[in-house]
């Protein structure tokens, strides 16, 4: 049977689309919303602000987290900004143009109609958030400051020190628990979704796992809302949080929800590098940092004089020089080509020669060190935590690091997806970036997802279903899905091999950063796909989880989740080797032009690529959705 | 150059649940990188022991970056260790040297029950949140953002008290385990902005009160600035005091038109 990808967005000019969609959306009388069940997985921004709007409308909303509370979700760790088209500071921004800055931003492979809405719900999302009191940085005169960030010519971006994502999750985790407080939401912290139920090829709920107890328990809904983050923990080192996972959309994706565009991942360039092989986990250094730091390598490779010992005329300003009209400033995917470039050909800075400078000198000349402190302070003192150096003194050493997926589950216009009433929020779901996201779009996207397009769209799927019955948990759907997921833990705790799912995560890791990381050759593909079954054969075979399954137990939950990721690790091989082109964050390397940038080839593959799961994740068939322009043409990439 | 700590004995709590009495293990690290996080140093220590078939150390850690509270842990008997307003998955093993004995214990307080081995409960905060910590700003009713200017100062001081990361390193540190430089940094937060002071003394009263249910008692001791990774300090208190205060002794209709 083919579905067709059907992205359900209205007809006519892509402006009119979002108001043309309300104009004729269902209602779901207020006095009836107390009728529905909605369950939202994860309460990081996408999820909290869904949560509390879906309770403040009237719906009965069950809010699953596996942290002990909801304001830890990893939405907290986002640092530079929240980007929406205000134009306070009358710099020639509009909803137009930041539409089109995320379409080209997105290496054209996203969807118009989505990131117009995005684009249109901005403005709605500041005002929102300072409505619910979050305290974002103001100039003296009492109106809110901007900054501008890597792919825009426009001041945009809102933010809160170098604290944005903790300032707004913290908004969004105040409304959720205000709604908690007054007993519309109901919250299940320390559990964790472990399966997705359909009964009649609807969504009937999901099935979930206590962390504490090791209780296997279902829950029924009318409708389920994925929001539970992206899946950059398949490199292992990455910026995400240690517990960051891909379990529940691959869940889903097993159960009947097509995966889309797994290999647009972005690697992010400005985090601090590894320093020895104990490293657990990478810190990104917030972007914000290229609006005055320079980044430079010295010109040749074997110098190992101090930085500041490197006359003006030995460094090598590489994106200044590569991409003048951007400079520092250039996009994510182009700037981590760059410095990969720089280290790839010996130029590399630090003990382990696998850095590149983000050099503040000019900046405290120009500006003064008070200046730069109140702007970045925290994020150099973060620095020296971490790397032991100064940076006022020293310059940063800085590389890029897996970041942000802009994968994931397939949706449509309503964000849902393939199976009817599940919806995916936020990073969660594939649906705004394309193949690349801008900086500080994140946080806006997962905040439009959840106050401003769920609560609409939700409802049109929920008026149809008033009064009739839905399936309960104790449908034979539910009982099987209970059993499948106790005898998967249990299967963990049996194997008694020898090795941790650490030491697992770790190995996949290795392979998917080598062969399908920030450039990536055919060779180098199939090489990871005969490497990838081998090493999951051994982790079936060889891995070993310690304690039992019915009392707390970290390595178990581990080990469910390095089994997820391993065989989304290969989808995510596969469809980097089917997509044969560059685009954004995918770089392929026979596809690209004679002066190393990306070579898109729209006439084959402006499409989105959803895949379907056939019970083997070497097997696993590729769908396309096919991508239109009408309104951002088509153009070969250039910040030059 | 990244050089190694040798040598290093680990004093460590373990305690199987709840119920269970507890007891301090000793395990010995041979080897370290001083490049590697006070996490990482237990994440191989764990290595080890699921290499020796043994159960790893539980421990509750999440970003590592410093931000979303969720590590804790008592060093040497101080909240996150010897290192001034860093939380413990930023503090690094260059600031121990080798040879040392390093002791490791959850945070003791009776608002926040121990889970397993270093993991405690500390949905106590929450509650409070849930009682007034925030502004009634239902989702689509709300003005242009820059309707009303907020003065710099006044935004500074919000975000100051709003840096907090709730993981009550405040509470571990207090002698009576109370949660005032908590509770007071998102009551300061809230209040001191123009968008808060509608339910500015409803949100006092409700969330002192409810802090009340759970925490013991500020007696001024200043350990909770002492130990908090963020630097908040304890004029906070001083201002939830005064508001909660005004709560309690003036009419709230009449205060309302000042």
């Amino acid at each position: 049977m083919t579905i067709t990808l059907n992205s359900k967005i209205p007809t006519g000019p892509v402006a009119d689309a979002w108001d043309t969609y309300k104009a004729d959306v269902k209602l779901v009388a207020p006095n009836n919303k107390r009728k529905f069940k909605v369950i939202v997985v994860g309460t990081g921004l996408a999820g909290a602000s869904a949560a509390a709007s879906l309770a403040e409308l009237g719906y009965q909303v069950d809010a699953f987290t596996f942290h002990d509370s909801p304001r830890r979700a990893h939405s907290i760790a986002a640092q530079g900004g929240i980007n929406a088209a205000k134009n306070y500071q009358g710099d020639g921004d509009s909803v137009h143009r930041l539409f089109y800055d995320t379409v080209k931003g997105g290496d054209f492979r996203a969807r118009e109609g989505n990131v117009h809405r995005l684009a249109q719900v901005s403005v709605n999302i500041i005002d929102q958030m300072v409505a619910q009191g979050v305290p974002f940085a103001r100039e003296y005169g009492g109106l809110l400051d901007n900054r501008s960030f890597g792919g825009a010519q426009v001041s945009r971006t809102f933010y809160a020190r170098g604290q944005t994502g903790q300032q707004l999750l913290l908004g969004a985790y105040q409304q959720l628990a205000r709604q908690i407080g007054l007993g519309n939401v109901r919250l299940f912290n320390r559990t964790e979704l472990v399966d997705v139920v359909t009964v009649d090829g609807r969504c009937a709920g999901i099935v979930t796992r206590d962390l504490m107890t090791g209780a296997i328990t279902s829950h029924a809904a009318h409708a389920v809302v994925l929001a539970t983050g992206g899946y950059g923990n398949v490199f292992f080192l990455s910026t995400n949080a240690m517990a960051c996972n891909v379990t529940a959309a691959w869940r889903a994706h097993r159960r009947g929800a097509y995966f889309a565009n797994p290999c647009y991942t972005q690697i992010h360039p400005t985090c601090i590098p590894q320093s020895d092989d104990t490293q657990s986990k990478l810190t990104l250094m917030s972007e914000s940092l290229r609006n005055d730091g320079r980044v430079w390598v010295p010109q040749n490779p074997d110098d190992v004089r101090s930085p500041d010992q490197i006359p003006e005329n030995e460094r090598d300003y590489i994106l200044e020089r590569l991409y003048p009209s951007y400079g520092n400033l250039a996009p994510r995917d182009i700037s981590s080509r760059a410095a990969k470039r720089s280290v790839d050909s010996g130029r590399g800075v630090g003990p382990l020669k696998n850095g590149v400078y983000l050099d503040f000198s000019d900046a405290i000349r120009r500006l003064g060190k008070d200046v730069v402190e109140e702007r970045y302070g925290n994020l150099f003192e973060m620095y020296e935590r971490i790397a032991g150096e100064n940076p006022y003194d020293v310059p940063m050493r800085i590389y890029p690091a897996s970041h942000y997926t802009m994968g994931g589950v397939w949706v449509d216009y309503e964000l849902m997806t393939t199976i009817p009433g599940l919806y995916a929020a936020g990073e969660a779901n594939f649906s705004d970036h394309g193949a690349n996201r801008l900086g500080a779009s994140a946080l806006m996207q997962g905040l439009a997802d959840g106050y401003f397009v769920l609560p609409y769209t939700i409802g049109n799927y929920l008026a149809p279903m008033l009064n009739k019955p839905i399936p309960g948990t104790d449908h034979p759907a539910f009982k099987e899905a209970e059993m499948a997921a106790t005898a998967r833990f249990e299967g963990y705790l049996n194997i008694k091999g020898t090795r941790s799912p650490d030491w697992f995560h770790r190995e996949l890791g290795k392979i998917i950063w080598d062969y399908c990381g920030m450039e990536r050759t055919q060779q180098g593909l199939e090489k990871a796909l005969s490497e990838l079954p081998a090493l999951y054969e051994e982790f079936q075979k060889d891995l070993r989880v310690t304690g039992n399954g019915a009392s707390l137990n970290q390595t178990l939950e581990k080990a469910g989740r390095v089994d997820d990721f391993f065989q989304l690790g290969m989808l995510m091989c596969r469809d980097a080797l089917e997509r044969n082109e560059s685009c954004g964050g995918h770089f392929r390397a026979e596809y690209q032009t004679d002066e190393g940038e990306a070579l898109r080839d729209d006439e084959n593959f402006a499409h989105v690529a959803a895949w379907e799961w056939t019970g083997d994740p070497t097997k696993s068939v590729r769908h396309t959705e096919a991508l239109e322009f009408n309104t951002v043409h088509l153009a070969t990439r250039s910040y030059k | 150059m990244s050089n190694h700590l040798s040598n290093l004995t680990l004093k460590i709590w373990r305690q199987s649940g709840r119920d269970d009495s507890g007891h301090f293990e000793s395990y010995k690290i041979d080897s370290i990188s001083d490049e590697a996080s006070f996490l990482e140093m237990l994440d191989v220590l764990n290595e080890k022991l699921i290499g020796d078939n043994k159960e790893p150390v539980t421990f509750d850690h999440d970003c590592r970056e410093g931000i979303c509270g969720t590590c804790s842990l008592m060093i040497n008997g101080q909240a996150h260790g010897p290192e001034r307003a860093t939380a413990t998955c930023q503090l690094h093993m260059r600031k121990f040297k080798s040879g040392d004995e390093i002791v490791i214990e959850p945070w003791r307080a009776s608002a926040f029950p121990i889970i397993k081995d270093l993991m405690v409960d500390r949905s106590a905060f929450d509650r409070i949140v849930e009682s007034g910590g925030f502004i009634t700003a239902p989702t689509g009713g709300a003005p242009d953002a820059n309707l009303i200017p907020i003065p710099k100062p006044v935004a500074d001081a919000a975000m100051d008290s709003a840096q907090c990361i709730g993981c009550g390193a405040c509470v571990a540190a207090c002698p009576n385990g109370a949660a005032n430089l908590f509770t007071a940094a998102k009551i300061s937060h809230l209040n001191l902005l123009p968008q808060g002071q509608a339910e500015r003394y409803k949100r006092v009263e409700a969330m002192v009160e409810t802090m009340d249910e759970y925490f013991g008692s500020c007696t001024n001791h200043g350990e909770c600035e002492a130990a908090c990774p963020k630097e908040i300090s304890i004029d906070v208190i001083a201002l939830m005091n005064k508001d909660y205060r005004a709560a309690k002794f003036k009419n709230r209709k009449e205060l309302s038109r000042n």
